[in-house]
């Protein structure tokens, strides 16, 4: 058991629910049980939305399937569609792409990361790091950000448009794009499209390096608090390429302690369930993934960027490993685990997906046309990985004869961090919540935390309306002493 | 008059699809002089959309909307809270105000009443009536397209 997880007891305690959290998209709760002095004796984030996505795969045409997944999720329907087709390519007995192939869906999906990363950072991040946690709710948004910064807010804008034009240029569409299909890609990039992408890839290589140097001039401020913010020691797990570089698209699995050395190197994600195993709890929906060596207690970790910059041994492209240099040097070459780091890495990943977008662009081979690779010999099951902006993302698919998928297990990026963000609330809980009088601010700060991982709790519905904030404050007796409402939307 | 449609939802969320279908309506009318945008969620790129444009209007569906539907002008507005993933179409309107500079162009909002929007969930029967409902409204917005005139039609909420 955690600490924090379960109170000892639970009466003469009252109950703070902080339901659904704010700027995070679907349904979680974070529950805060306190005594009368305001003690926290338990802290939980909750998923309360049952998503059910394997049984809306299920009974699926395989070849379907990669298109069907960018449904699941409107953040990151390209991570879906590429976790998907990957295990599809194998299914369909496609086992290598052309060059051309695998590098357009490497282009896809570091426009993808480039763009999701953007969005996290300057839309999602910013207004709490640089209006700060405690200031005026109403402006401490992205529209306030603007107010005050607004060259900022526009490199945010136009990364992420770039990130989503490299996706429309590859994918065809700017959404439920065909893109990526078993054995290869539907379409090529043309030089008018390549050279259109080339025009600004310079510039966004400029803004990433520029908003890496922001999260380190923040940290740089007061680097106690923003090391220890949110912070707890845990694994880590990600992708790395045969050398050790970090990879985003294909690789082997590899898991660090919390002191960096390995507990699995080289596993192939074919094998992922023999190296992780999923359990359920009570009062939550959402799986707690964990190493199965290690078991439950003991074998969390993290996924993300965090994590992976971290996992690797260095990044191939050289502003980006310089910048992670600098982010390790920073923690003295020790492994860092402040929730708030994550930020920093984001930004480093965001450069390296721009340097990446740029040499990818740079290749001859970006615009052939051999896009669709050998078919050999059919199989029944297989797994696709892929790092997502958010983490490790794993589909799993059995397919039957009559072309069917009949099993499908995804271990989504925020399922993969669970544990970590319930570690997260607890760490801010003990440090900021404990002893103290409950306010807003405080409570952002647990959002804070939350938004730091930027879970995807469901996805892709989005009905106006449906995203209020509301916090209850009941006492022991069950009675609601106050309650605070806020509103996506009035329509 | 330059128009910009945005139409957002999720086609295989039931009657989130509300959105991407009235747009699909649009697109197959060949409506002149229009731009239209479909996406899963409005995004911050989406005020670059609005650039150029001398009139927006947003399809969407909601829960909680009057029945079958309601238009209404939008403004932008500062103070809104939003998702990690989305933006409400006031908030774009007043990032485009922010960060592009200058006034967006007018705009509406035709929100449908959406009743189910499981995953997997198809469109339900009241969803489809008024997807029905708002085209024949938006055929007759269509057939004098301006802001003066569009505000004549205006739901009173």
């Amino acid at each position: 058991m955690f600490p924090l997880e379960n109170a000892e007891t639970k009466q003469g305690l009252r109950r703070i629910a902080i339901d659904p959290v704010t700027r995070v998209e679907g349904h979680g709760k974070v529950t805060l049980l306190l005594d009368d002095d305001n003690h926290v004796h338990q802290a939980r984030l909750h998923i309360v939305e049952f998503r059910g996505f394997e049984a809306f795969i299920e009974g699926r045409p395989y070849w379907e399937v990669p298109v069907t997944v960018q449904r699941l999720c409107g953040i990151c329907p390209v991570s879906h569609q590429l976790a998907a087709v990957k295990a599809m390519d194998l299914i369909a007995g496609y086992e290598r792409l052309t060059p051309t192939a695998e590098k357009l869906r490497r282009l896809m999906h570091y426009g993808q990361i480039l763009q999701s990363h953007a969005v996290h950072f300057f839309h999602l991040a910013s207004p709490d790091l640089l209006l700060g946690f405690d200031s005026e709710p109403t402006k401490r948004n992205i529209l306030g950000v603007a107010a005050q910064f607004p060259d900022i807010a526009k490199q945010g804008i136009f990364l992420r448009k770039y990130g989503q034009e490299v996706i429309r240029h590859v994918s065809g569409k700017r959404i439920h794009g065909v893109g990526a299909i078993p054995g290869g890609v539907s379409k090529a990039l043309t030089d008018v499209e390549r050279d259109e992408l080339r025009r600004d890839v310079d510039t966004m290589i400029q803004w990433a390096r520029d908003a890496v140097r922001l999260v380190a001039r923040i940290h740089t401020t007061h680097p106690e608090f923003y090391d220890s913010f949110g912070e707890f020691r845990a694994s880590m797990m990600s992708l790395v390429g045969p050398d050790g570089a970090l990879e985003l698209y294909d690789g082997a699995l590899r898991a660090r302690d919390a002191d960096g050395g390995l507990i699995f190197d080289g596993a192939p994600c074919a094998s992922y369930n023999e190296f992780l195993q999923e359990e359920v709890k009570s009062w939550t929906y959402m799986k707690f993934p964990h190493i199965r060596a290690l078991g439950a207690e003991a074998g969390w970790y993290r996924v993300g960027p965090l994590a992976r910059v971290q996992t690797c041994d260095f990044i191939a492209t050289p502003l980006a490993e310089a910048e992670r240099k600098n982010f390790l040097a920073a923690g003295g070459g020790k492994p860092r685990h402040g929730t708030l780091l994550y930020h920093w890495a984001r930004m480093i990943e965001a450069l390296h997906a721009a340097e990446t977008i740029r040499d990818l662009l740079d290749d001859v081979e970006i615009v052939g046309t051999d896009l669709i690779g050998e078919k050999g010999e059919r199989r029944e099951e297989a797994v696709g990985v892929i790092e997502a902006p958010r983490g490790t993302l794993i589909h799993h698919y059995r397919v039957g004869a009559d072309d069917l998928v009949k099993y499908c297990n995804l271990i989504v990026s925020t399922t993969n961090n669970n544990q970590a963000m319930n570690e997260a609330v607890r760490s801010v809980a003990r440090s900021f919540i404990d002893g103290n009088e409950v306010t807003e601010g405080l409570l952002n700060h647990i959002e804070v935390a939350i938004r730091a991982y930027d879970p995807c709790l469901s996805c892709a519905t989005h009905a106006i309306g449906q995203m209020p904030l509301q916090v209850d404050l009941v006492d022991s007796s069950g009675a609601l002493v106050s309650r605070r409402a806020k509103n996506f939307s009035a329509a | 008059m330059r128009l910009v449609v945005f139409g957002w939802g999720n086609e295989a969320r039931g009657d989130d699809a509300l959105g991407p279908l009235l747009l699909a309506r649009i697109a197959a009318a060949q409506w002149p002089d229009s731009a239209l945008i479909e996406d899963f969620q409005l995004q911050l790129e989406h005020v670059l959309d609005l650039q150029g444009a001398e009139l927006a209007l947003f399809l969407d569906a909601g829960r909680a909307t009057p029945a079958p539907f309601a238009f209404s002008e939008i403004f932008p507005r500062k103070n809104l809270t939003h998702t990690s993933h989305a933006l409400a179409p006031e908030s774009v309107l007043a990032v485009y105000e922010q960060t592009l500079g200058g006034n967006p162009p007018p705009a509406f909002l035709l929100c449908m009443r959406g009743e189910n929007f499981d995953l997997g969930a198809g469109l339900s029967d009241d969803g489809a009536a008024r997807l029905e409902q708002a085209w024949a409204f938006l055929q007759r917005l269509e057939a004098g397209r301006s802001a003066e005139n569009w505000r004549r039609h205006a739901t009173k909420i």
